[in-house]
C-alpha cells in the first residue's frame, strides 16, 4: 500500500473511533467513514479465520487422540505391534514408513529437479521455457488416487519384472546396504512409493528452485562468465552459493508434499504393519494406514490412536513446511536489501 | 588431460544430464497420460454419464459420482471462495501493520500444502461425530478447507501486483477505502482472482484422502446433502481397489475423466491470466 493511503488511513486510525464519527460533519463522509470500518473488520475477522482453523485442526487432534496418549504414553512412538483386536497401537511402522518413503522421494527428487530448473534456467532456449516448464508443473496438477492407481496398475508390473531383479542381483550382494534391496520382486512396497513419491514432488520442487535461480543478478552471472567460467561452473559456483537458502526451502516444501502425501502411497506402499530392514517389502505410511483404516476402526481407543497418527503427521508437516518458508523468507529479505 | 578438456568435458556432461533429468520429468507425464488414455478412452461412452454406479459384475457408469463430485466441488467452492478472498483482501490491503496479516499468511502458506487428509479427520472430529453420520455437507466442508488457502494466496498476491497509483488516483479522488478496493484493486486483479478459482476447483476436483471420512460414498443417487454421497475420487479408490474386472474399467474411466478436467482448468488458468495481464 502506498505512502499516501497508509497515511490516511493512520490518521483514520489514531483518532479514537466514536470521536472520530462525531466530529466528522457530514453525513455522507460518516456513512462512508463507518461501512470503512466495517469493511476493514469484516475483512479481518475472516483473516483471522485462517488462525482459528489451525488452532482448531490442533485442539480437534489433540482431544481426539487423548483416550491413545492415556493408554500408552511416549511408549506409541517407540513399539511397533499395531493390532487392533488386543487393542495394543505403536506407530513405529508408520512414522518409519512415512520418513524413509519421503527420504527416497527427495534423494531421487532433489537431483532431478535441480537438472530440470538448470535446464530451464540456463539451457532452454526462450521459447521453449514457457511450455516445458508448464508441462512439468502439470505433473503436479495430476490428482494424486491418478498416481496411485497408475502406480499399482502399470509401474509397480513393470518395476518388479524389470528394475527389481536387477537391483537385488546388483545393490542386494554388496555389504551392508544390500540388506535394503533383498525381498522378492513384487512391485508394491517402500521403495515402489518411495520413487512415485518422488515423482510427484519433482515439480513442487524444481518450480521453487527455478524461481530462485531467476533472481540471480544477470551480473553476477555475467562476471563469472566474463572470468571464462563454463555454464555449469557458473551454475554450481555462482547461482547455487546465492540461492542455497531457497534451494533448501524448496527441498524442505518438497518434503512436506511427500510427507503428507496420501493417495498414491496408500495404493502401492503395501499395507503392512511390519517393521523390516529392506526397502523391497510392503511396509506402512501414517497417511496410508489413516486412508485404509479409519472407517473401518471400530473401538474408540483404534479411532483414538489413528487420530493420533493423524496428529503426528500434522506436526512433521508443520514443522517441515514452516521451516521451508522461513527459509524461503530469509532469501527474499536479503533480496529486497540488495536491490 | 588437460585443465580446459576436463573443465569442458565436466560442463558438457553435467549439462547433458540437466537435459535428461528434463526428459525424465517430460517422460512420467507422458506415461501416466499415455496409459490413461489407452485405458480409460474405451471406457468414455455416453452411459458412463447416464448410468448408475454398478454391482460388481454388470454394467453401468459413473452419474452418481459425477453428480456427487460436481455438487461437493460446486458448494466447497461456493463456500470457500467469498472468505479466501476477503481474507486475501484484508492480507493486502490493510497487511502493513501489525502482527495478524504476516502470521496469517505465515500459517496460510503451510495450511496450503499441509495434508488433506488432515482436514478430513478434522471435520470428521468436529462434525461427522457430532450429528452421527457421513454426510455430502462434510464432504463440502472438508473441500471449501481446502480451497480457503487457494483462494487467500492467489488474491493476496494479485492484489499486490495492482500499482499504488491506482489506489492513490481513486483515493485523491474523494473515494472511501471500502470504494477504492471494491471498484478498483479488486476489480484490476480481477483475472488474477479468477485464476486462483479456477485453481482450487482444479486442486479439490481430485481430492480423495479429505472426502473418505466424510462424505464417504453411495451407490445410488441421492440429492440429499445430509448423508453420504458418490463422489468421483472415493468411486475411483473403491473400484481400483477390488478385484472386479469391470470395475476397473470404470475406475479407468473416472480417472481419465478427473485427469481432463483437472488439466483443462490448470491450462485454461494459465491462458486466462496470460491474455489479461498482458493488457497493463
Amino acid at each position: 500500500m502506498s505512502a499516501v493511503v497508509t497515511k490516511v488511513q493512520g490518521f483514520a486510525q489514531a483518532a479514537p473511533a466514536a470521536l472520530m464519527s462525531r466530529t466528522i460533519p457530514d453525513a455522507g463522509l460518516r456513512k462512508h467513514y463507518r461501512l470503512d470500518q466495517l469493511f476493514r473488520h469484516v475483512t479481518r475477522f475472516f483473516a483471522f479465520l485462517v488462525l482459528l482453523l489451525l488452532a482448531g485442526i490442533l485442539l480437534s487432534l489433540v482431544i481426539g487422540s487423548l483416550p491413545s496418549i492415556r493408554a500408552f504414553g511416549f511408549g506409541f512412538f517407540l513399539t511397533s505391534e499395531w493390532n487392533p483386536v488386543t487393542e495394543q497401537f505403536g506407530a513405529l511402522v508408520p512414522i518409519v514408513g512415512t520418513l524413509v518413503t519421503s527420504a527416497i522421494a527427495l534423494l531421487i527428487g532433489i537431483p532431478v529437479s535441480f537438472g530440470i530448473a538448470l535446464f530451464l534456467t540456463e539451457l532452454s532456449p526462450i521459447w521453449l521455457r514457457r511450455p516445458l516448464g508448464t508441462a512439468i508443473e502439470l505433473l503436479a496438477a495430476i490428482p494424486s488416487i491418478i498416481y496411485g492407481m497408475w502406480g499399482l496398475f502399470v509401474f509397480a508390473p513393470v518395476f518388479a519384472t524389470y528394475v527389481q531383479p536387477v537391483l537385488s542381483s546388483t545393490l542386494g550382494a554388496v555389504p551392508l546396504v544390500g540388506v535394503l534391496f533383498q525381498g522378492p520382486p513384487m512391485g508394491i512396497g517402500v521403495l515402489t512409493a518411495g520413487i512415485l513419491l518422488a515423482i510427484m514432488v519433482i515439480p513442487f520442487i524444481a518450480s521453487v528452485m527455478r524461481d530462485v535461480f531467476e533472481i540471480v543478478p544477470a551480473v553476477l552471472k555475467e562476471s563469472a562468465y566474463a572470468l571464462g567460467s563454463t555454464t555449469w561452473e557458473v551454475v554450481w559456483n555462482v547461482v547455487l552459493p546465492y540461492t542455497k537458502v531457497g534451494v533448501m526451502g524448496g527441498v524442505m516444501l518438497g518434503l512436506g508434499r511427500a510427507l503428507g502425501e496420501t493417495m498414491a502411497v496408500t495404493f502401492v506402499i503395501g499395507n503392512a504393519h511390519r517393521l523390516s530392514a529392506s526397502i523391497m517389502v510392503p511396509g506402512n505410511s501414517i497417511a496410508s494406514a489413516l486412508a485404509n483404516e479409519f472407517t473401518e476402526a471400530v473401538g474408540d481407543l483404534y479411532l483414538s490412536a489413528l487420530i493420533e497418527l493423524g496428529l503426528v503427521l500434522f506436526f512433521i508437516t508443520f514443522v517441515v513446511l514452516a521451516l521451508s518458508k522461513l527459509l524461503l523468507l530469509r532469501l527474499a529479505r536479503r533480496e529486497g536489501r540488495m536491490t | 588431460m588437460n585443465l580446459y578438456t576436463r573443465r569442458l568435458l565436466i560442463n558438457r556432461f553435467n549439462l547433458a544430464v540437466s537435459l535428461l533429468t528434463m526428459l525424465f520429468g517430460l517422460f512420467w507425464l507422458g506415461w501416466i497420460l499415455f496409459t490413461l488414455f489407452k485405458a480409460g478412452f474405451g471406457g468414455l461412452s455416453a452411459r458412463l454419464f447416464l448410468e448408475m454406479t454398478p454391482p460388481p459384475g454388470s454394467d453401468g457408469g459413473l452419474l452418481n459420482a459425477i453428480a456427487g463430485s460436481l455438487l461437493m466441488g460446486a458448494a466447497g467452492t461456493i463456500l470457500g471462495t467469498p472468505i479466501g478472498i476477503l481474507a486475501g483482501i484484508y492480507l493486502a490491503e490493510f497487511g502493513n501493520r501489525g502482527w495478524l496479516a504476516p502470521v496469517t499468511l505465515f500459517i496460510n502458506d503451510i495450511l496450503l500444502s499441509a495434508p488433506s487428509i488432515v482436514i478430513g479427520l478434522f471435520i470428521y472430529a468436529v462434525y461427522v461425530i457430532t450429528v452421527g453420520h457421513f454426510s455430502a455437507w462434510a464432504g463440502t466442508m472438508a473441500l471449501a478447507l481446502i480451497v480457503i488457502p487457494v483462494v487467500i494466496r492467489t488474491t493476496e498476491n494479485m492484489l499486490r501486483l495492482v500499482p499504488d497509483s491506482l489506489r492513490e488516483a481513486a483515493a485523491a479522488l474523494g473515494a472511501p477505502q471500502w470504494k477504492v478496493i471494491t471498484f478498483v484493486t479488486v476489480r484490476a486483479a480481477k483475472a488474477g482472482i479468477i485464476t486462483g478459482i479456477l485453481l482450487a476447483v482444479a486442486r479439490i476436483s481430485g481430492e480423495t484422502a479429505p472426502l473418505l471420512f466424510t462424505a464417504l460414498n453411495n451407490q445410488f443417487w441421492t440429492p440429499n446433502m445430509n448423508s453420504p454421497m458418490a463422489n468421483l475420487p472415493v468411486v475411483i479408490f473403491q473400484f481400483a481397489m477390488s478385484p472386479y474386472e469391470d470395475w476397473h474399467k470404470l475406475a479407468w474411466a473416472g480417472a481419465l475423466l478427473i485427469t481432463l478436467c483437472v488439466l483443462a482448468l490448470n491450462i485454461l488458468a494459465r491462458v486466462f491470466f496470460q491474455n489479461r495481464t498482458a493488457t497493463y
